[in-house]
């Protein structure tokens, strides 16, 4: 990777940035940084269990229980060892991928946590690139034509994404095409409440209006970083130099990309991280079995395993989805590893 | 922070180290709010926000019929029915009624965490800031961690671990919020901490309490309170989701949320009607959102 120097305005830092030491040691700084937040991650969500009130046996208890039973089965959860102990367990099993059993199904937590992420991930992955195209359309048609009445079109629209309840733009969505036109179904994820995902029609019809209320959020946030990020782009001098040296509109545009990819990359891939954490809401409002489902039924259920297993896998995909977007945006733009 | 750059000298220093150019310009805060009055989309939005605290404090004392009364004649009237403007809910209340009335539990379940976490979180976020060294390493990391869960699921996942009601789903709100107010609080202090007006009161004896006071206060709670605001819109989102939910307030209380969440079921007999208290919800955070837009552009001074 060459540091590219514009004759006309200087933008780039003279030195070279990306000598392999300096990437490598930031590299190793950022993902060594990266291990005590997911153990403190992993302490968070132990805690949640036992800031809980009441005893965490109540749910799978019989009102009659005998001591000898309720022994056994504190013995056989592990709630009659230390905290430290208990910790220390439960993490060790947590990183050989037992997270224990479900108290309401019996099943292992990590099965029922794999397929919900996969059916989440699905859904916030579609939205995702959905959000970042609309977003990116918007924020540069606002950004390009500045204080123009498109620029206050495209920055209302983001607005609106960022301020709408999506939970509500959901059920607006379904009492428009489900209930009113009948075009789309209005629950589940596939025909008949299969569980099964297939690329085809009849499957993709379900994801339709989920996907379309889960991008609104990242639309906002991506057309607001990009109205920016454009803005602040067309100010620098090398623009007025590309512009001197007579290139078209395209190539201009081209060397526009470039510079704003990489934020706006990272932006999109923390808007997915918040969209797998945060679809409990929009799943509830289309009964999407994934783990906003899952979340769900585990906290009305009180099946606190099921809630520790699931908020730590969800968190620690956010931590290291987080390391992932920082190593890209650095291998993208090298500048970011001298800081 | 941008508003940094240029601080409100007039308020945070006395006027002997005004530099002779500023005195003859308006103060900070007066420029501020004449910036902030000349932008008409963001007096818009200021006024609606009035009018709908208006509404949460009166709201429940005028309303047209008993939020409360339930009739199982008069269940789900469409919008525009004879004495029920708005219609009627799933259990033949009053549309309009239990809208106003909700106003007050919407608002103050919306508000209330962010000026707990606007309290409590500038307060660590100061002394973190100031302090430096290891306190702030402490504290930073500790937030890092909780920084290190999406909002909506940390929300989620302390209500539903310490169960339903009012009080849970506010400490749960807070909770959240806290350590998006320290990191700000935090990045402006220090920033205030490196100025040389800070080391020259250092420098003539003051103590680090009244430094914090004179100095940094005053030069640290705009920006902050203009990201508490920014706040305010996504709490207002959370607050009403988890009721939503079945996580906040309990029917059956009045409240946007709880009110979309039980008028769910009616989506095909009563679409329009089971989508109004979500509109509500809409409307006051889009509010909140353009008038913290227009504060943040109002109190950047560079443009």
């Amino acid at each position: 990777m060459g540091v590219r120097r514009s004759r006309m305005g200087v933008s780039y830092p003279s030195q070279h940035p990306c000598q392999p030491t300096t990437m490598l040691a930031y590299l190793l700084r950022r993902i060594a940084y990266a291990l005590p937040i997911m153990l403190g991650v992993a302490l968070v969500c132990f805690l949640l269990v036992h800031i809980a009130p009441g005893d965490p046996l109540v749910s799978v208890l019989p009102a009659d229980a005998s001591v000898e039973l309720q022994a056994q089965l504190r013995e056989l959860y592990g709630f009659n060892r230390s905290l430290p102990e208990q910790f220390v367990m439960w993490v060790w099993r947590a990183m050989h991928g037992d997270l224990g059993m479900s108290i309401a199904s019996n099943r292992p937590v990590a099965t029922e946590v794999m397929v919900a992420v996969s059916n989440t991930l699905r859904l916030a992955v579609v939205a995702t690139a959905l959000g970042f195209l609309l977003g990116c359309l918007f924020g540069f048609v606002a950004g390009y034509f500045r204080h123009s009445w498109l620029d206050r079109l495209a920055s209302m629209l983001s607005v609106l994404g960022v301020s709408v309840p999506h939970y509500w733009l959901g059920m607006v969505l379904v009492i428009i095409f489900s209930s009113q036109l009948m075009w789309l179904p209005a629950t589940g994820a596939g025909p008949g409440g299969s569980d099964e995902w297939a690329w085809n029609w009849a499957h993709l019809q379900h994801l339709v209006l989920p996907a379309i209320t889960m991008s609104v959020i990242p639309m906002g946030i991506v057309a607001r970083t990009v109205r920016a990020l454009v803005s602040d782009i067309l100010d620098q001098e090398f623009i007025v130099g590309l512009r001197a040296k007579g290139l078209t509109h395209l190539d201009i545009f081209r060397h526009m990309v470039k510079n704003a990819a990489p934020t706006a990359l990272a932006v999109m891939g923390l808007q997915l991280g918040y969209l797998l954490g945060g679809s409990i809401l929009i799943e509830t409002v289309f009964s999407w079995p994934g783990t906003g489902f899952l979340l769900n039924s585990a906290i009305f259920q009180r099946d606190l395993p099921l809630l520790q297993g699931t908020i730590l896998v969800l968190a620690l995909f956010f931590v290291l989805l987080n390391l992932l977007v920082d190593v890209l945006q650095t291998l993208l733009d090298p500048r970011i590893a001298r800081a | 922070m941008s508003t940094l750059n240029a601080p409100p000298v007039s308020r945070a220093l006395p006027s002997a180290e005004m530099p002779a150019a500023q005195e003859r310009s308006r103060g900070y805060w007066t420029s501020a709010l004449l910036r902030f009055r000349r932008d008409p989309v963001a007096m818009g939005a200021a006024v609606m926000v009035l009018l709908l605290i208006m509404l949460a404090i009166v709201g429940p004392w005028i309303t047209p019929a008993d939020p409360y009364a339930a009739s199982m004649l008069k269940r789900l009237k469409p919008i525009g029915t004879e004495g029920f403007p708005l219609g009627t809910d799933e259990l033949g209340r009053d549309m309009l009624s239990r809208l106003m009335a909700g106003a007050r539990l919407s608002l103050f379940i919306g508000i209330t965490p962010v000026v707990l976490a606007f309290l409590t979180g500038s307060v660590i976020g100061i002394l973190a800031g100031y302090a430096g060294g290891m306190t702030n390493t402490a504290i930073m990391r500790t937030v890092d961690v909780f920084y290190a869960f999406p909002s909506v699921l940390l929300a989620i996942a302390l209500s539903g671990v310490l169960g339903a009601g009012l009080v849970n789903s506010l400490t749960s709100l807070t909770i959240v919020f806290i350590p998006q107010i320290v990191r700000v609080a935090e990045s402006v202090t220090t920033q205030v901490r490196t100025r040389d007006y800070v080391e020259a009161a250092r420098a003539s004896g003051a103590s680090p309490f009244t430094i914090v006071r004179v100095h940094v206060l005053g030069n640290v709670l705009g920006p902050i309170f203009v990201y508490a605001t920014s706040l305010i819109a996504v709490s207002m989102i959370l607050a009403s989701g988890l009721s939503f939910l079945g996580l906040g307030v309990k029917p059956p209380e009045p409240e946007w949320g709880l009110m979309l969440n039980t008028l769910r079921t009616a989506i095909y007999v009563q679409p329009w009607v089971a989508a109004l208290p979500g509109l509500m919800i809409f409307i006051t955070s889009i509010s909140f959102n353009i008038l913290s837009d227009g504060l943040r552009s109002a109190m950047d001074n560079k443009s």
